[in-house]
């Protein structure tokens, strides 16, 4: 096991920059998500990081050992492919076993490692199977026993779940958890699912237009975004935006809005501030007085109900707000309705205008 | 109900004519190649007289063994050539890479009858002359490309993650091939070097341009023994071919399932 080091990497093809400058440290049996909508660089990075690619300029380090013009054969790296990549022409064990044979391993060593490998992915008695004869989901647990059999000092995943269906999904991440807790591998992540990001990584790191915008833990990310773009890429965010007063800021229409956590900005400065749908308290009335939380009258405009929770869409100013209510048994409130809106500063982010 | 019914029938008589139209005349020189009569005159004889006396006819043995010599040779140097290409064509990008692969095309709209007058006054002008040895490379310079457009066919439904799995997993670039996209392109290197034998072995233009007397082979060997008077002989010996060419492809047909993914 390693961790790995990226510093200053920065890879263009043709005039696109695909990959600008970017630095993330991976410690050593983390799990990592990189995050970002298609074409924020995620997959070049992942493929600078696998070696099936090179960085115009930066450094890449496995274990300490500089690795960026290494390929990919020699940087002792275990990948999953999206779509699974499995040798169609070899059963499922001589597919796990194929990065043991090409490195010469006695056939024993190969039987018993393959059994081994295929046992952990709970495929023990599938090795005999065509991969055209398993399901999606055991494709992608062949594919994972493939990439570890041959005891890699990084997981590379890209977007390995992609192509199953939500419920397989959910299966695949836990067990995906699981063995990666079991043998205690570096492993990074790539995805453009924040769900699938914020529930299986230890860090994530948010990547657009090349660039790393935001990393760290989910909780700290999604509670603490320092751009529009985090705010709203992982998770749902209403964003305000006006002029910094310090402590919060001031809309155009003079309402002031403060804000408890965040960036420490100038007043006078141009700046957002972020609340989550679910920190929203919505009623028909003001009710008792609370001194120091934000308050905005609106309309709800629509809501959606979806079995545990409520979707509500406020009009306010122009500006199209989204609450999500818990189903407690409360009275709902109907489409038309005016209603007070209410949040702490604990939940309002204050953020730099881009 | 009716119109589907009179609709299948149509298409079963259609596919029988298609059949008969293929077949018959084969058939029809297989059966005579056993009648005792040289002038297809009925009724049928049962002789395998025919059949004794190319045994004797040496000439058509040596020019029968010339095909399968020349044949064989061609279609190992086209299937190894025209792999080796495809997966370059495949692999790598490079100047003029489009021009190349638009370059290949034409040989094979060419008409042989101008392929082979090149070929022959070309040989003569650099001194490779007429021969076997000269049929020879005419065969694998028309049979080639055969070989690298039904490679790269195949190539195009080679899915690239496979070889980067394989190098993930520590595998060089041979055993790369060897072990992942080889497997992956069989089928299309056995039917590009059936392709290949075919253009040989049915070669008579190209074949009887370079030919020298008494060094040729089957087909140019057939059409001089016609110009001389027909004899059941020919008969005879093109049914051989025909069963041994329809068992080798149905074997072939029968092992690697052309056209399928898995």
């Amino acid at each position: 096991m390693a961790g790995v080091q990226v510093s200053d990497v920065s890879r263009s093809f043709g005039a696109h920059k695909a990959l600008d400058n970017v630095s993330i440290d991976f410690a050593d049996g983390g799990f990592y998500a990189l995050l970002g909508p298609s074409g924020s660089g995620k997959t070049t990075l992942l493929r600078q990081i696998a070696g099936f690619d090179f960085p115009d300029s930066g450094r890449i380090t496995i274990g300490g050992e500089s690795v960026e013009r290494v390929p990919v054969e020699k940087r002792r790296i275990g990948m999953v492919f999206q779509n699974y990549a499995l040798f169609p022409n070899m059963s499922v064990a001589d597919n796990v076993a194929f990065g043991l044979s090409v490195r010469g391993e006695a056939k024993a060593v190969i039987a018993t490692e393959v059994q081994r490998a295929l046992d952990l992915v709970q495929l023990g008695k599938l090795g005999g199977r065509r991969p055209h004869q398993l399901s999606g989901g055991q494709r992608q647990r062949v594919a994972l026993a493939r990439a570890i059999v041959t005891k890699p000092r990084v997981l590379l995943l890209d977007e390995p779940l992609g192509a199953l269906d939500k419920a397989l999904r959910v299966d695949m991440q836990i067990e995906l958890k699981r063995i990666q807790r079991e043998i205690g591998i570096t492993t990074i992540f790539v995805t453009h699912d924040q769900e699938e990001a914020l529930t299986m990584s230890d860090r994530i790191g948010i990547l657009r237009d090349g660039r790393l915008v935001q990393e760290g833990p989910p909780e700290e990310i999604y509670d603490r975004p320092k751009s529009e773009f985090a705010a709203t890429f992982l998770g749902d965010a209403n964003i305000f935006r006006g002029d910094s007063t310090g402590d919060g800021i001031r809309l155009a229409d003079g309402t002031a809005i403060a804000a408890g956590v965040g960036a420490k900005l100038a007043a006078g400065a141009k700046a957002s501030c972020a609340v989550r749908p679910e920190r929203i308290r919505i009623a028909r009335d003001a009710g008792t007085p609370d001194g120091n939380a934000n308050m905005l009258k609106g309309q709800v405009s629509k809501r959606i109900f979806a079995g545990s929770n409520s979707t509500y869409f406020v009009e306010r100013a122009g500006q199209t707000l989204k609450v999500i209510v818990q189903n407690t048994g409360m009275e709902r409130l109907a489409e038309g309705q005016d209603v007070v809106l209410r949040w702490s500063p604990e939940s309002t982010v204050l953020i730099a205008a881009n | 109900m009716a119109t589907t019914r009179v609709l299948e029938w149509l298409g079963r008589f259609y596919i029988g004519l298609l059949l008969a139209f293929l077949y018959l005349p084969i058939i029809i020189m297989a059966l005579m190649s056993f009648n005792v009569s040289p002038f297809y005159q009925l009724p049928f004889e049962w002789t395998t007289e025919w059949y004794a006396s190319l045994w004797q006819n040496d000439q058509l043995i040596a020019a029968t063994w010339n095909s399968v010599e020349i044949a064989v040779i061609t279609t190992v140097i086209c299937v190894v050539l025209g792999s080796a290409a495809s997966l370059a064509l495949y692999r790598y990008e490079f100047r003029g890479k489009k021009f190349l692969q638009a370059l290949l095309f034409p040989p094979i709209a060419i008409p042989w009858l101008i392929t082979g007058t090149a070929m022959l006054i070309f040989f003569f002008g650099v001194g490779i002359g007429r021969g076997l040895h000269a049929i020879l490379l005419g065969h694998v310079a028309l049979a080639l490309p055969y070989v690298i457009v039904v490679v790269s066919a195949r190539l195009q439904t080679f899915a690239p993650e496979l070889e980067e799995a394989a190098r993930s997993l520590g595998a060089n670039q041979w055993q790369v091939t060897r072990r992942v996209t080889l497997p992956w392109i069989m089928p299309g290197v056995i039917a590009g070097g059936l392709f290949a034998f075919a253009v040989s072995f049915d070669q008579f233009v190209v074949s009887y341009f370079l030919a020298t007397p008494g060094q040729t082979t089957l087909p140019v060997e057939i059409y001089a023994a016609i110009r001389k008077g027909f004899t059941p002989e020919i008969n005879a010996v093109s049914t051989i071919i025909i069963v041994v060419s329809m068992a080798l492809m149905l074997l072939t047909a029968r092992f690697f399932k052309f056209g399928g993914e898995k």
